[in-house]
């Protein structure tokens, strides 16, 4: 694969609107349309809603240090349960993945100002705290909802109708925002490159979000649809889901699922994105396999809106659609399997170092792999069938999902940080949160596949007292995983006020983010930047001058 | 050690790691006893899924920790590593690889769906019918609703599409041995013998005969699982469900709801109780024996209260998700 030189035109500051060179701390708190407020603006409130949906996590792990229901009640488990998932699924990683480090790197990555359209982009964020505001009246308006992040009908429609219907309202507005910001990603992606980057020169980090949004803008729209006829059923008397009035309660399911595995995706596919970055950059090699990685993101991308169906083995599911998505979502492990060894690849032969931004990116890769073969275990329909809605599922996406996202997210916190805020996070520290992550996430969601091949299903209260032992080691883990955010949240605080000063790139990595200032300027350049590489030219003969403007440098290898 | 060539530590380690699979793939015993005769089909598939994953694990986290301590940077060191961007016989070669196993297991898990009786779930094709969906109400209520769906039970499993397994092909033209028909409320399992008018809060069923469920949700989407089956189907209200077996081995097993319905999901189990043939003859014959109007369906609702009821038709069920319930509507 060959990556061409990068080389472009210097471009006088096409600003000039008076700005000041810095926004000062409370233009965090307006509507702001800097691409780079927004991104900080969703990375900030993600957080804080990682804290919330932990610490529902952490109350319902006491409550299964035990098999009776004797520390929470089973209505307010059951809502902790279904807003947990809420929070961390559709107010965490979706938001701190695509609108936080995408908003706060796409532009900056390929040369451009602004997003394209930065009043919608606002927008898109402000969609959010109301949600999460709404998600929390509703605890106080009847409980919250009880009936699972799946809200499948009828449950979800004689159960809490209020608190349902504030969930209904809180999920189309995050759908919207999800919505708006794809549009935007993708418009800023096509037409605003600067104008000789090729496609095949752009950061795999934007391959990934191109592949995201695509995915977004087919599948969200649906799950939207979904919540407004569940709605209606609540409270207008329709009867799109009700058995007993004409409705179907598998259609739901059909309609939920059609977005919400491809969901799972959205939120790993700029992970990936954030694993082709940092990889590279701290291994000081190319990229092993740029385009395989591109173009298997699209595959994921389009082999994921067909596989939704394996949510349902055990429900209203016609035979030969088990045989279909059996395949299908097989399927899935071969790009994903291609990523994972062209990172492997780009180790092989590498200098590493052992920054916390890489631990936590060989840490996922390393978990992947394993939710990663689980994840094919349950694609096969007779398998899928026994652990279906088990702990088994539980474990398995949780190592995708904590052990992949989560993980994911700190390291991009961890190599971003410095270009973000200026100044370093502290690396001792880092190390601290790493290894306890690192346990914390072996411990907890390991014996899960266990109890759930053994018989214990998935959202329960209470349980069969067999299962107490490996219980109890799972809400170990889980404490310690609640432990492991301690050195992060202090690292980041103080760190932000009082670390080591970074410098524009403190890495020496390639990408053309790391060619303007850290933080970043408004309106990212003073004059663009040219470009004389590609995004991962390490350990290659390069020029670094500046050609006469207008002139393209000669490419130094083809 | 340096004269020995790379290729021969290939193979050395190829078949170590092959090895190693194969035992991991056969005795991790992570999977509950076999009690029916579909279990050893999906433990077999399991067991290579085991396999193959384990040779990938080991294989990829190797790679993985040889790379890191193996091209760590140099003390000093602040050059970068070989720039090689790709290679694309290798890239051929772990694009194929992958696809070939999974192309493969997904062949052998159509294999295994058709001997499980995947394909052929009883029931027509036709309009569905619906059953009356409840309010949510406490497992107190449970006597009318089992009085409805006595009513509907027919009509359902003759309209509708049906879901689940059937019988395998092998004995798809044989009446089953055995038919219960199993209701799903919130939140207790409902198990009723149409050929001899037996209710039950308990399944109980003869070792080696088949056996047809036709299972059904009166209120919310349940799910019907027993582990030591590996079997499993959704009670989904107005859609029903069918599962066919044949138990193996006598004993007693869990029956647990693997579908959240409602507070008391997590108490909604009992258990299904696999008996030698004369056993089972026994407990059908004490069971018609000591029928009263309370163990038969219609009538109860109207002479018994609902506890009653309940416990007259499952006194095991009754430990639990009754008395929770009990319990809650008294503190209230």
């Amino acid at each position: 694969m060959a990556q061409a030189d990068i080389s472009i035109k210097p471009t006088e500051l096409q600003g000039g609107h008076g700005h000041p060179d810095k926004w000062k701390w409370y233009d965090y708190f307006t509507f702001n349309v800097d691409h780079k407020v927004i991104g900080i603006q969703y990375l900030v409130t993600s957080f804080l809603f990682y804290l919330v949906g932990g610490f529902m996590a952490v109350l319902m792990r006491t409550e299964l240090a035990t098999p009776n229901s004797d520390f929470l009640s089973p209505e307010l488990y059951n809502a902790f349960l279904t807003n947990h998932g809420t929070i961390m699924i559709f107010l965490w990683i979706v938001p701190a993945a695509i609108g936080g480090f995408g908003n706060f790197l796409i532009p900056l990555m390929i040369g451009a100002r602004d997003m394209a359209f930065p009043k919608l982009n606002a927008i898109a964020f402000w969609l959010n705290p109301p949600a999460g505001a709404v998600l929390a009246a509703s605890f106080f308006l009847g409980g919250g909802a009880q009936s699972g992040w799946t809200s499948y009908p009828p449950l979800s429609e004689i159960t809490a109708n209020l608190p349902q219907t504030l969930w209904c309202v809180a999920l189309i507005m995050v759908g919207t925002s999800s919505i708006l910001g794809s549009v935007n990603f993708l418009v800023t992606i096509w037409k605003m490159r600067v104008p000789s980057m090729a496609w095949d020169q752009m950061p795999l980090f934007c391959w990934a979000m191109v592949a995201t949004s695509v995915l977004a803008l087919f599948a969200t729209p649906v799950l939207a649809a979904a919540m407004v006829l569940l709605l209606f059923d609540i409270n207008f008397g329709t009867s799109f889901f009700k058995p007993d009035a004409g409705g179907n309660v598998v259609v739901y399911q059909h309609l939920f699922w059609f977005y919400s595995h491809p969901a799972v995706y959205l939120m790993i596919l700029p992970i990936f994105g954030i694993m082709s970055e940092v990889i590279p950059v701290h291994a000081r090699k190319p990229i092993f396999g740029y385009k395989a990685i591109a173009y298997s993101s699209l595959t994921i991308c389009l082999v994921g809106l067909f596989v939704w169906v394996h949510h349902m083995f055990t429900s209203g599911t016609a035979p030969w659609m088990r045989i279909f998505f059996t395949i299908s979502t097989l399927i899935v492990a071969v790009p994903t399997g291609i990523k994972i060894f062209s990172w492997v690849a780009t180790l092989w032969g590498g200098k590493i170092r052992y920054t916390t931004a890489m631990l936590f990116a060989v840490g996922l890769l390393s978990m992947f792999v394993f939710g990663g073969l689980s994840g094919v275990t349950l694609g096969a329909a007779p398998f899928d069938i026994h652990v279906h809605d088990t702990y088994y599922v539980v474990g398995h996406f949780h190592y995708v999902l904590y052990g992949g996202s989560v993980f994911g997210i700190y390291s991009g916190i961890y190599h971003w940080f410095p270009k973000i805020t200026g100044r370093m996070l502290n690396e001792p520290l880092g190390k601290v949160h790493f290894v306890l992550t690192f346990i914390g996430t072996i411990l907890t969601f390991t014996p899960m596949h266990n109890l759930g091949m053994q018989g214990m299903p998935r959202r329960v209260a209470m349980y069969d007292p067999q299962f107490a032992h490996l219980n109890q080691l799972v809400t170990v883990g889980a404490y310690i995983l609640a432990v492991s955010v301690i050195p992060f949240y202090f690292n980041v605080i103080w760190s932000w006020m009082k670390g080591k000063e970074a410098g524009p790139n403190p890495w020496n990595a390639m990408t053309m983010e790391w060619t303007t200032d850290s933080p970043p300027i408004i309106e990212n350049w003073e004059v663009l930047p040219v470009l004389t590489h590609g995004p991962y030219a390490y350990g290659m003969e390069r020029s670094d001058e500046v050609g006469p403007a207008g002139e393209p440098l000669p490419a130094s290898r083809s | 050690m340096k004269q020995i060539p790379a290729p021969f530590w290939t193979l050395v380690l190829g078949i170590v790691v092959t090895l190693v699979s194969l035992w991991v793939g056969q005795n991790h015993n992570l999977l509950p006893e076999q009690a029916s005769e579909q279990a050893p089909l999906v433990d077999d598939l399991f067991n290579v899924m085991m396999t193959i994953g384990t040779a990938l694990f080991i294989v990829v986290q190797g790679a993985i920790v040889y790379s890191l301590i193996r091209f760590r940077q140099p003390k000093g060191d602040e050059t970068d590593g070989l720039p090689i961007e790709g290679n694309l016989p290798l890239e051929a070669f772990w694009t194929a690889i992958p696809a070939v196993i999974v192309v493969g297991l997904g062949l052998y898990s159509v294999v295994v769906f058709q001997e499980m009786g995947g394909f052929s779930p009883g029931g027509h094709h036709g309009h569905g019918a619906m059953v009356a969906m409840a309010p949510q109400q406490s497992v107190i209520d449970i006597a009318p609703l089992v009085a409805q769906a006595a009513a509907a039970d027919e009509d359902i499993f003759s309209k509708t599409q049906v879901y689940g397994f059937g019988a395998s092909p092998l004995v798809q033209m044989n009446q089953p041995d055995v038919t219960v028909n199993v209701t799903g409320m919130q939140f207790a399992w409902i198990f009723r013998y149409p050929d001899t008018g037996i209710t039950d809060g308990e399944l109980h069923i003869p070792v080696g005969k088949d056996v047809q469920l036709k299972i059904e949700a009166q209120d919310v989407i349940h799910s019907f699982w027993v582990p030591q089956f590996r079997l499993k189907q959704d009670a989904l209200p107005g859609e029903p469900g069918e599962l066919r077996f044949v138990a193996t081995r006598e004993g007693t097993y869990p029956v647990v709801c693997a579908e959240l319905c409602g507070s008391y999901h997590g108490a909604m189990r009992t258990q299904v109780i696999v008996h030698s043939p004369k056993d089972y003859a026994d407990w059908v014959a004490s069971r018609v024996a000591e029928a009263t109007p309370t163990t038969t369906v219609a009538q109860p609702a109207e002479t018994a209260t609902d506890a009653e009821y309940l416990a007259g038709i499952a006194p095991d069920l009754a430990k639990s998700p009754v008395q929770i319930a009990q319990m809650t509507s008294m503190s209230h």
